[in-house]
């Protein structure tokens, strides 16, 4: 199919399209309010043959959302910053009872001050909710990983939220390249859920647990959100058989593969990663972007793995950690290296919350800085 | 949830349930007051049994399933002919 142009909600819509969803449940919230539209126009023109809910608040979009997941629909809805935190509450009881979703978090900075802006923290305060959350670097990125969401979301049934950056790719344009319907009806079949909520089940969901069963049962959740690395690396691989693109499994190792000085970043801050390595390696420094493409699951297998004895890993995180001196991400990587004991050195920065701009020749400053810092 | 002591091993990752009786186990020690019928007075309206939250009236006898029935006092509460009474069930087992 060939190349046209189009904004990241533009795109994101046209995906949920392609993969044929049954509900859309929304409320408008900037920057994601162009997806909700869209959506809303394509079922008012008979475009697509789904059922659109426009309920009073996100908290309510996600439990008709988890209503319509339990009943056995294919399920899209989208937010952004305060919707999602909105949400909060029933995030946690869509991924503890175990409902396939999908749902677009364009990430925008939190009140208060006020602000319209990019920054994780909305997403990186869900960390500990139980949801598959992926962060996307490109407009096509978020195309082809909304049909793999989907894809993930219905074998593992663990809710799948697919976060991209306010206005830097939700309301700018980029060529990309939708899937013929063919190969994506290929690649997603119609959805066939294993229970389904339905009187003539006869039972309840989500009743009261005792706490053997409470405690069993959330641990599956904990154990299958490990599994879901492997089957997100496996469909990922079978999108690309299919469809013929990848982005990464988990992880993006982005530059020269003999690097032993790693920047480390979510989202589109990674297409500005690669031009700062490019101006590190002017100062005689061999670097590479390492993008987390999941961060939850987090790939600590992968990361221990990629990572060469001796490197210098340089975080860039779009969110505080508060309270623990830096962002959510050097954390992580911090606890995920732990174990490996070798001489790995690691630093970050927060950078880019609110919408500061991020240009290469600042990362790479920021870069160059930690570097002396490792070197002291 | 009373599908087993192991959800790991269900066939759903959903957490369900079905209804069973006695699932919270034997509910009648909860109870302060008892509600004690009079046979002479009842006429068999099924009142209590329709309006009993707990379904421990049988509907062909009337009997009062003492080993779950909470006391709520409902069934005495809406008796049209006053046919059931509200016991202490202090008083009824020293009158017992």
């Amino acid at each position: 199919m060939s190349k046209i142009l189009n904004t990241g909600n533009g795109a994101c819509a046209m995906a949920v399209k392609a993969a044929k969803v049954d509900i859309i449940a929304a409320y408008p919230i900037t920057p994601q309010t162009s997806i909700a539209e869209k959506l809303a126009a394509y079922v008012a023109q008979g475009e697509m043959d789904a059922k659109y809910l426009p309920v009073e608040s996100e908290h309510s979009v996600m439990s008709a959302s988890a209503a319509a997941s339990a009943a056995g629909a294919r399920t899209f809805t989208a937010t952004s910053s305060q919707g999602l935190l909105y949400m909060h509450e029933v995030l946690h009881y869509t991924a503890g009872g175990r409902l396939p979703l999908v749902i677009a978090n364009v990430n925008r900075a939190i009140c208060a001050p006020w602000c319209l802006y990019v920054d994780h923290q909305d997403a990186v305060s869900q960390r500990d909710t139980g949801w598959i959350q992926f962060f996307v670097s490109t407009i096509q990125e978020i195309y082809d990983t909304i049909l793999l969401a989907y894809k993930v979301t219905e074998q593992i049934e663990i809710p799948v939220m697919v976060n991209y950056d306010g206005f830097l790719l939700s309301h700018s344009m980029m060529p990309f390249e939708p899937a013929d319907q063919a190969l994506v009806d290929a690649f997603l079949p119609a959805y066939e859920p294993n229970w389904r909520l339905h009187p003539q089940w006869g039972g309840t969901f989500g009743n009261v647990a005792p706490a053997d069963e409470y405690t069993a049962h959330r641990r599956r959740l904990a154990e299958d959100l490990e599994k879901a690395k492997e089957l997100i690396e496996s469909e990922a691989r079978n999108f690309q058989d299919l469809i013929g693109r990848w982005h990464g499994g988990l992880l993006d190792w982005q530059g020269p593969g003999d690097a032993e000085v790693l920047l480390v970043s979510m989202g589109s801050m990674a297409s500005e990663v690669q031009l700062a390595v490019q101006l590190l390696e002017r100062h005689g420094i061999r670097a590479a972007g390492l993008r987390i493409r999941v961060f939850r699951p987090f790939p600590r297998e992968a990361l221990a793995r990629i990572i060469p004895a001796g490197a210098k890993v340089l975080v860039f995180d779009r969110n505080h950690a508060y309270g623990t001196g830096g962002g959510a991400l050097l954390s992580e990587i911090k606890a995920a290296l732990y174990d490996r004991r070798d001489n790995i050195q690691i630093t970050g920065r927060v950078m880019g919350v609110g919408g500061e701009d991020l240009p290469a020749s600042l990362l790479a400053s920021q870069a160059l800085e930690m570097w002396e810092e490792l070197n002291r | 949830m009373n599908q087993s002591t192991n959800p790991s091993a269900h066939p759903f990752r959903q957490p369900l349930a079905r209804g069973m009786t006695g699932a919270a186990g034997l509910t009648g020690g909860w109870r302060l007051q008892r509600p004690v019928l009079d046979p002479a007075k009842c006429n068999g309206c099924l009142l209590c049994w329709i309006l009993c939250p707990d379904g421990v009236v049988a509907k062909d006898t009337r009997a009062i399933d003492y080993e779950y029935c909470k006391g709520c006092g409902i069934c005495a509460r809406e008796c049209p002919r006053k046919a059931i009474t509200m016991v202490k069930e202090s008083d009824y087992e020293q009158n017992s």
